[in-house]
């Protein structure tokens, strides 16, 4: 006689507060497969935990945003944002859809320029770009997008020096009437900075003053934000023309549109609140063409998007390591999957599927990682199947931030991979090794000989 | 042979699914819109029950609920709500689902129109109208069409309740995003009060300003056309400790009759719904807060001449309905509590199987 | 240890502790093992069935019922 599925046997107890099977969960989602490729078999080959990006998801992300914002506005370019995924293999794919490179760091400016991206392709923003940079960004005819005053002056010192003419744009901050204010970055709107920067740019005449940027806020759940963005860098290119003739090529709304992952604290899940790409597109298209620019001056949108067009394309592969029970009778369950490696844990409440049938049962677990660190908790509550040593399971939504803000911590980063068009699965990054980790480091020589035996 | 001329006529046979069972001691208002359907006899009625927990006491009334499913919290998603509605759906054949939760509601919207096609229909306010009465919004909203309503803070961080504090005085009434409200005298009770809604109903969490007066409720059916089908105002007489009616009375006050109609002109309102007044001693009615579903005090409206559950399924169902003009002023409800008996086979059902 | 002897169980999976009034559910495996111990099986007899039964490695089982015993001890459904 074949033996019947085992899985765990777990008794919960039913009161008030009670939610069984019916009301947390209806079904229990297996995800076995990515783009086809076997979850258990990749693992097998290249180890777990596993990062696996998915191109063919990428490439219709960026489509489909590239339709639904052609075709509310004529003109409109993204850059991608190097901060949310900067491995090369994935910003040549986004390079290779036409986006352009949006950086905020020297080495980020260096890896647009590695992977391709023309000068004068590169977006170059954030508060933290040193003089040589500068002059190197300008050299290239890159966009500098000028974050303070300091830097301001810095700039038309080099230019005055270095006999540079580069080409500028402001961030500015304003009121969106959103939570929190991003007024720590570029100048502020409604106090007058903005304005003033704007004339001691077209005042110096040594910058030319090409765009218009802002960027209000992260994983922004509020379109209407970005109308009111809109409208108030249309205004200023309005109060710039009128001021002094000069008509401004772009806008650049930056970024912020959300991923359908769900944050910590809310109470319906991302994917039922977040709103469409349409929308913002939507919001920021009639706020421009209703600004009243001129229809040979009407300005080129520009989009520095990354989550919304990454994070529903990676995935973090992991295995089940063991099952605890605590001290309060919760069951809890360990991963391979740290959050040294999936930063955005802090964040959200990623949704985990096991990557195995399992049975129609499910318990309320704790997800913990394997770091010997009391914070290391991937969710702290969580309905599963009843999971067993060996197991697999898959963390969704992973692509933005994870591979570039994790941290090198107790255990070695594991490989990255991509799946390409055709599932073929390319390593993009290798896992670490003690001696790559090891590669910077240096041992005094009163240090060098051992001294234990 | 037949003399009561029921061949001829009979009635339509309908089944409705009602949400809300949970009559505690902080009710949903499900057994009361169930109660004021049955009571208009105009249909052959077959009531679904829709429960998230096992003990609400709405699943076990037979004689209201002919049968109860439970379906899945909205923290769960809303496919995970279709998928469960479309199995009961299969099995019931409902043609309405009227749900009676604030927390729900985002997902039955959402899910209207799908359920629509699938031959479900609804009666709901669209999800701007929703919104736009949300207690985050509804400060701005008041502005917006000149109605009164208590000046508030948005608060998504501890730091920021002082300056709420600061620009709006104590007392301060704390709000949770769908539920609760805690009216605070000093920043530790706020702080407090912060930490407890975050936790139970997430950010952000509204600080209001403390307004002082009669508690007045208005219950008020909209025909999502801007015209005000159905208003019954009540004045609460016994508040429980958890600031539930627990006995009221239907009052006549022109200016609510007033206020009601302004609302429903602004919002083009479509369904029932409940204003909280708080009319001041200076005669002035902030609107506190609009409920975006049928009270739980609803029954009343059918008893002082005004069914609007039953007038809401007509509506529904695509009939002209003319706005009522009369309704008996000094009708009078007294909730009771009621012990129903039954066997832990029943709940044994209901937890194991999911539907009883 | 011991299952007390007034619980009742149905196929279920629905446990119902007379004596406190507590309700549980349980799955199929864990209403099998409740069984078992209502026949008063000793725990190599419990692994002996459940292992023929069921596709699980001795030690997988040995560890998932101590377990068992924990939540069971938890939920006060044992005589000590």
């Amino acid at each position: 006689m074949e033996k019947l599925r085992y899985e765990r046997p777990i008794i919960k107890k039913l009161n008030t507060g009670f939610v069984n099977k019916f009301g947390t969960q209806t079904k229990n989602e297996v995800v076995s497969h990515l783009e086809g490729a076997s979850v258990k078999e990749l693992i097998h080959q290249y180890g777990s935990p596993l990062f696996v990006i998915s191109e063919k998801q990428i490439r219709r992300n960026f489509q489909h945003a590239s339709r639904v914002f052609k075709t509310r506005y004529p003109k409109v370019q993204f850059a991608w944002s190097y901060k949310t995924n900067y491995l090369n293999a994935v910003c040549r794919v986004f390079h290779q859809e036409g986006s352009w490179a949006e950086v905020v760091s020297g080495f980020e400016y260096e890896k647009a320029l590695g992977n391709g991206v023309p000068g004068n392709k590169i977006i170059f923003n954030g508060p933290d770009k040193t003089e040589e940079q500068l002059i190197l960004a300008a050299q290239n005819n890159s966009l500098i997008h000028i974050d303070h005053f300091d830097e301001l002056y810095m700039l038309i010192k080099v230019s005055e020096e270095f006999s540079l003419k580069p080409r500028v744009a402001i961030r500015v901050n304003m009121d969106t009437g959103i939570y929190p204010k991003w007024d720590r970055f570029g100048f502020n709107y409604e106090n007058g900075q903005a304005w003033s920067a704007v004339t001691k740019i077209i005042h110096s005449g040594l910058l030319s003053l090409v765009g218009l940027h802002c960027h209000i806020g992260t994983f922004m759940l509020e379109t209407a934000a970005y109308g009111i963005a809109a409208t108030k860098l249309s205004e200023l290119a309005h109060k710039i023309k009128a001021n002094f003739g000069l008509a401004v090529q772009y806008l650049d709304l930056g970024g912020g549109f959300p991923s359908t992952n769900t944050l910590k604290g809310s109470y319906l899940p991302g994917t039922d609140t977040v709103p469409t790409i349409d929308q913002f597109a939507d919001t920021i298209s009639e706020a421009i063409l209703g600004a009243g620019f001129d229809q040979e001056e009407l300005p080129l949108l520009i989009l520095e998007t990354g989550r919304a067009l990454v994070d529903d394309a990676g995935f973090l592969l992991g295995t089940v390591l063991a099952n605890k029970r605590l001290s309060d009778g919760r069951s809890s369950t360990i991963l391979d999957i740290g959050v040294n490696s999936l930063f955005t844990a802090f964040w959200y409440d990623h949704k985990v599927t096991p990557a195995q049938e399992g049975g129609q049962y499910t318990e309320e677990t704790v997800l913990y990682g394997p770091l010997c660190m009391n914070i290391d908790i991937i969710r702290e509550n969580i309905s599963l199947p009843l999971l067993k040593r060996g197991d697999h399971v898959v963390v969704h939504k992973v692509g933005a931030y994870n591979m570039t803000q994790w941290m090198q911590f107790i255990t070695l980063r594991p490989n990255i991979l991509l799946l390409d068009q055709n599932s073929h699965p390319h390593v993009i990054r290798q896992a670490e090794t003690l001696n790559y980790l090891q590669s910077g480091e240096l041992v005094p020589e009163h240090l060098a000989k051992s001294s234990l035996s | 042979m037949n003399l009561s001329g029921s061949l001829q006529n009979p009635k339509r046979k309908l089944v409705i699914a009602v949400t809300g069972l949970n009559a505690i001691d902080s009710p949903g208002p499900g057994v009361a819109v169930i109660r004021a359907i049955r009571e208009s006899n105009e249909y052959e009625l077959r009531i679904i029950g829709l429960s998230y927990e096992a003990l609400e006491p709405g699943i076990y009334l037979h004689d209201l609920v002919d049968k109860t499913y439970q379906i899945p919290y909205p923290s769960a998603g809303v496919e995970n709500l279709m998928h469960r509605l479309t199995r009961i759906h299969e099995i019931e054949k409902i043609d309405l689902i009227i749900p009676n939760f604030d927390a729900e509601l985002f997902s039955f919207i959402k899910l209207s129109e799908r359920l629509k096609e699938m031959g479900i229909r609804t009666f709901l306010p669209d999800l701007e109208q929703f919104e736009a009465r949300h207690k985050i919004s509804l400060y701005k909203f008041g502005k917006k069409h000149h109605l009164m309503v208590p000046e508030d803070r948005i608060v998504n961080q501890v730091n920021e309740l002082n300056k709420a504090a600061d620009d709006l005085d104590f007392p301060l009434v704390v709000k949770g995003k769908y539920y609760d409200a805690m009216i605070v005298n000093t920043k530790e009770e706020a702080q407090k009060a912060f930490y407890k809604l975050q936790a139970k109903w997430g950010l952000p969490v509204i600080a209001q300003k403390f307004i002082t007066g009669t508690e007045i409720n208005i219950a008020v059916l909209g025909d999502g056309k801007g015209n005000t089908i159905s208003v019954i105002p009540m004045r609460k007489l016994y508040i429980t400790d958890k600031g539930k009616a627990w006995a009221g009375i239907t009052i006549e006050d022109a200016s609510y009759l007033e206020l009601a109609d302004k609302f429903v002109k602004a919002t083009n309102w479509r369904g029932g719904c409940e204003l909280e007044i708080m009319q001041t001693t200076e005669g002035i009615s902030y609107i506190m807060e609009v409920n975006p579903r049928f009270p739980a005090w609803i029954y009343l409206t059918a008893g002082a001449g005004q069914n609007q559950p039953a007038t809401l399924v007509k509506m529904a169902l695509g009939e002209k309905v003319e706005p009522f003009k009369h309704y008996t002023v000094g009708k009078m409800f007294i909730r009771y509590a009621w012990d129903l008996v039954t066997d832990v086979s029943e709940f044994q059902q209901i937890s194991v199987k999911g539907e009883l | 240890m011991k299952f007390k002897k007034n619980i009742a169980t149905s196929d279920t999976g629905f446990v119902f502790n007379p004596g406190s009034g507590d309700s549980f559910s349980s799955n199929q495996i864990g209403t099998d093992i409740i069984a078992c111990f209502k026949e008063d099986k000793s725990r190599q007899e419990i692994i002996e069935l459940i292992s023929d039964k069921y596709d699980v490695e001795r030690n997988q089982l040995e560890k998932d019922l101590e377990d068992f015993l924990t939540q069971l001890r938890e939920h006060n459904l044992l005589e000590e």
